[in-house]
């Protein structure tokens, strides 16, 4: 395995880590509180949509020149590291709260204890937030899986590491029983803002026109240079503002 | 709302997030390294450059709110 597929590995996993634990705390509380069947359909029907997401336009994006494929690889990672490093740097900094998954749970517990439940084996609110709570949070973890799959052809290496976390996530979830709210959420999305946005400077510059000093070996002293300077980034705002707590809520 | 503008809406906010202004340097920094590299100075820097600065610009704004 190359360094870039290793990387597309690690990257992928700790991405679709962190998403799936925020989805595990979705359907394990309306299915708590409501109907474990209902939950369990949506949590299969989203599934279905992102797999046929991700092997339909992976196709496409596979036919793509690859000087264009990188250009649209590199802006959308770009954009999405750039948007998972600025909330982690913020919440490491203390100007936003960090997720936490137990205030989480209870308020979508409540939720779904409020609204009407009716008698019969089907629960469509179970079904309706477990689906929208996958495929919201599972949607990003799609369009890295692609874009990391589709720029190095390996989308499966990309899924299996997608698949990988999931399951290990869902394994931890049903042996707790309980939301995984120890699991260094702010942590693991700090280091898949740095990937992203490395790889997207790598394959954004390269799909331009540009040659990177030492070809993929560039990426070595990219993702510890942005490492170095988000974490000093930390340190000032730290220093700066005192950390004032804006919410809950990313 | 009609469907076509929830999903426009949803698609803009999933793609561009809390803040429009990095999607559009992004967007801009691309195309000034494409610029570059069709000259005969090295382009690989503008990328890192812009990105330093999208996201202390970005940091700032998030800071003062």
């Amino acid at each position: 395995m190359s360094g870039q597929e290793l990387g597309l590995a690690v990257a992928v996993f700790l991405a679709c880590s962190v998403e799936a634990v925020e989805a595990l705390t979705i359907v394990l509380a309306v299915g708590a509180t409501r109907s474990w069947s209902s939950a369990f359909a949506g949590v299969g029907a989203a599934t279905v949509v992102l797999a046929a997401l991700v092997a339909g336009l992976g196709t496409a994006l596979t036919a793509l020149p690859i000087s264009v494929l990188r250009v649209a690889v590199g802006g959308l990672l770009l954009v999405f590291g750039l948007q998972w490093l600025r909330k982690a740097i913020l919440r490491a900094s203390g100007l936003k709260a960090v997720h936490d998954e137990e205030a989480i749970f209870t308020e979508e517990a409540e939720a779904a204890r409020a609204a009407a439940l009716k008698q019969g084996a089907f629960d469509g609110y179970s079904f309706t937030v477990a689906f929208k709570g996958v495929l919201l949070e599972g949607l990003e973890v799609a369009f890295i899986v692609l874009t990391f799959g589709a720029n190095q052809h390996h989308v499966g290496i990309a899924a299996a590491a997608a698949a990988v976390a999931v399951a290990l996530v869902v394994a931890a979830g049903v042996a707790a029983r309980a939301p995984l709210a120890r699991v260094p959420e702010n942590n693991l999305k700090f280091a898949v803002g740095i990937m992203l946005t490395c790889f997207g400077m790598f394959w954004g510059a390269e799909g331009a026109g540009a040659s990177w000093p030492g070809g993929d070996a560039a990426l070595l002293v990219l993702i510890p240079a942005l490492a170095l300077f988000s974490l000093t980034t930390v340190a000032i705002l730290r220093r700066a503002t005192g950390g004032v707590i804006e919410g809950v809520k990313a | 709302m009609t469907a076509i503008r929830r999903a426009a809406l949803a698609v803009w906010d999933f793609v561009v997030g809390d803040d429009w202004r990095v999607a559009l340097g992004v967007a801009a920094a691309i195309a000034v390294t494409a610029l570059v590299a069709d000259s005969t100075v090295a382009a690989w820097w503008v990328l890192p450059v812009a990105v330093v600065v999208l996201l202390l610009d970005s940091l700032r704004r998030a800071a003062r709110r």
